[in-house]
């Protein structure tokens, strides 16, 4: 297996190209970690976010016009602000407020550290835009649909569980692949408060390998591949969750 | 609902679902009354009240700072709505090039900027923005002159970059929901395909394109913070050496941070809701 490292060592030493990535392995498990924390990012941020999308969706009908306007104005303050500032307001604005431990030198040892708050920033950043997105499905769902199922003794709660969102979920996946898409991507905005994700990771290995131009490109085809795993996944639920005689 | 609706459904095999669309959220204007001032001035008076309690005496409050390093932070602020204006006009530019490319007869052109609008559209704005930042000399000769490329406007060239993709989906999109009866008209006309793009087809457009072009506008404004990252001296930059300069104390991060945010949310709150209006009128079913 000593073929791939070699070749990546030939080739600095004929061309000039220097991928140290793919032959120190110092370098090679830096970056397998930012890598692995972008997945965990990812993963975390939209689990969260769908669950936010969920509850906010539902929450948006309910009977109380307080919690229907906490939720719209929950939606409309997340969309029109910068995801970056998100990050920073919660990580040093109420990271900073929230009490915290001590290390075994004394240091302050916050509870929530920043790779907890980059996922809580993303989740409700991304989650507002999936409450918008839940909602469009919902409004697709016929009222005969929900009153046929408040007919058959289902309640409010499992209604919208059983019912609504399993339907309004297949309107929506378009859009959904979208965003998520986009959270991906926004996943480097973590990058500022310093978790140790792709971006990082590459950032690292080139302003101690001098080698920008190179590692630029494994940064872009990292990302690439990651938004072709995505997409992918998201296709294949879409098929599978396919509703026969819509689309093509 | 309309007949034709009606019938779409009665054919489908599973009539579950009605069409849909994304509708922005929109908080309705509430209605101010004295009461309300008489609240937010108590909310203030305790907020500043509070921090004022934590503080030194010798230290201003909070609201006392904000108001203080307002017109710098405003001035910041005015940077990013130009950097943000500037690349939105470069990539409007640009990507209605790359946009009429991708629906060329020619089949190279029209891969080579297919290629060009998937690879600006998947890459993360940050990375976009690095990539420029560092592969991009900070100055450069042309004909003998040396022109200085500062740093704020290679920040503006990278958020251009991914402008000009998503203007190229735009611009694609629009173009492809013209009915084809236009082309076929126009083509009986005698137009020729320029004249019928120039002066049919893309009139026809800009009202389609305006809604998800003031989306991105929108978008590109909040990306600009971005550039705080790789050091362009634009609000949030000039947030923390505010923090700073006041002697770094914890609780005025969330002050000054909530004030950026706050003025992002006013500027870009309105464009959202006019967005969402011209997206209704201009709704094609």
């Amino acid at each position: 297996m000593d073929v791939i490292p070699a070749w990546f060592k030939d080739l600095y030493e004929t061309t000039g190209l220097n991928f140290t990535v793919f032959y120190d392995p110092y370098d090679w498990n830096r970056y397998v970690d930012g890598v692995r924390m972008t997945v965990v990012l990812t993963v975390s941020t939209i689990l969260a976010s769908l669950l936010i999308g969920a509850v906010g969706a539902l929450l948006q009908g309910a009977p109380s016009r307080i919690v229907r306007g906490a939720i719209n104005g929950f939606v409309v303050l997340f969309r029109n602000t910068p995801p970056l500032v998100q990050i920073f307001f919660f990580y040093f604005g109420i990271g900073a407020i929230l009490p915290a431990g001590q290390d075994q030198f004394g240091l302050r040892q916050p509870f929530i550290d920043n790779v907890d708050w980059a996922i809580i920033a993303l989740s409700l950043f991304a989650g507002a835009f999936n409450v918008e997105i839940f909602r469009s499905g919902i409004e697709a769902v016929p009222k005969t649909t929900v009153e046929a199922a408040e007919a058959l003794g289902y309640t409010r709660l499992k209604a919208y569980v059983y019912v609504i969102l399993p339907l309004a979920l297949r309107v929506c996946l378009p859009a959904l692949n979208n965003n998520l898409v986009n959270l991906l991507k926004t996943t480097t905005l973590a990058y500022a408060i310093a978790v140790p994700e792709t971006l990082y990771a590459v950032k690292q290995i080139w302003s101690e390998s001098q080698n920008v131009f190179e590692m630029m490109l494994v940064l872009f085809v990292t990302y690439g591949i990651l938004v072709g795993i995505l997409v992918w996944i998201m296709h294949r639920w879409e098929k599978s969750l396919h509703i026969p005689g819509y689309g093509r | 609902m309309s007949t034709k609706d009606t019938q779409m459904r009665a054919d489908a095999p599973l009539p579950v679902l009605l069409p849909f669309r994304i509708e922005p959220t929109r908080l309705g204007t509430p209605r101010l009354a004295p009461v309300h001032a008489l609240l937010f001035g108590a909310g203030l008076a305790l907020f500043a009240g509070t921090a004022w309690a934590q503080a030194d005496n010798a230290q201003l409050p909070p609201l006392e700072v904000i108001v203080k390093w307002a017109p710098l932070l405003l001035s910041g602020f005015a940077f990013n709505i130009l950097i943000s204006m500037i690349a939105m006009a470069i990539g409007t530019g640009a990507g209605l090039g790359v946009g009429l490319g991708m629906i060329s007869e020619n089949p190279l052109l029209a891969r080579i900027c297919w290629a060009l609008t998937q690879f600006f559209r998947n890459a993360p704005w940050l990375v976009l923005l690095f990539f420029v930042m560092f592969l991009v000399p900070f100055q450069v000769t042309i004909f003998g002159v040396q022109i200085p490329l500062p740093d704020w406007v290679k920040a503006t060239v990278g958020f251009s970059l991914p402008v000009m993709a998503n203007v190229a989906e735009i611009v694609r999109g629009a173009v492809r929901s013209v009915p084809s009866t236009q082309w076929e008209a126009a083509e009986s006309l005698a137009f020729t395909p320029r004249q019928t793009m120039w002066r049919i087809i893309l009139p026809q457009c800009v009202k389609r394109m305006l809604p998800p072009w003031m989306n991105l506008y929108s978008l590109v404004t909040m990306a600009t913070v971005q550039a705080s990252i790789v050091g362009v001296s634009e609000m949030l930059t000039l947030t923390a050496q505010v923090h700073t300069a006041e002697g770094g104390r914890p609780e005025l991060f969330a002050p000054l941070y909530g004030f950026a945010l706050f003025c992002f949310f006013l500027y870009c709150y309105p464009i959202d809701r006019f967005t969402a209006r011209l997206e209704r009128r201009f709704h094609i079913r």
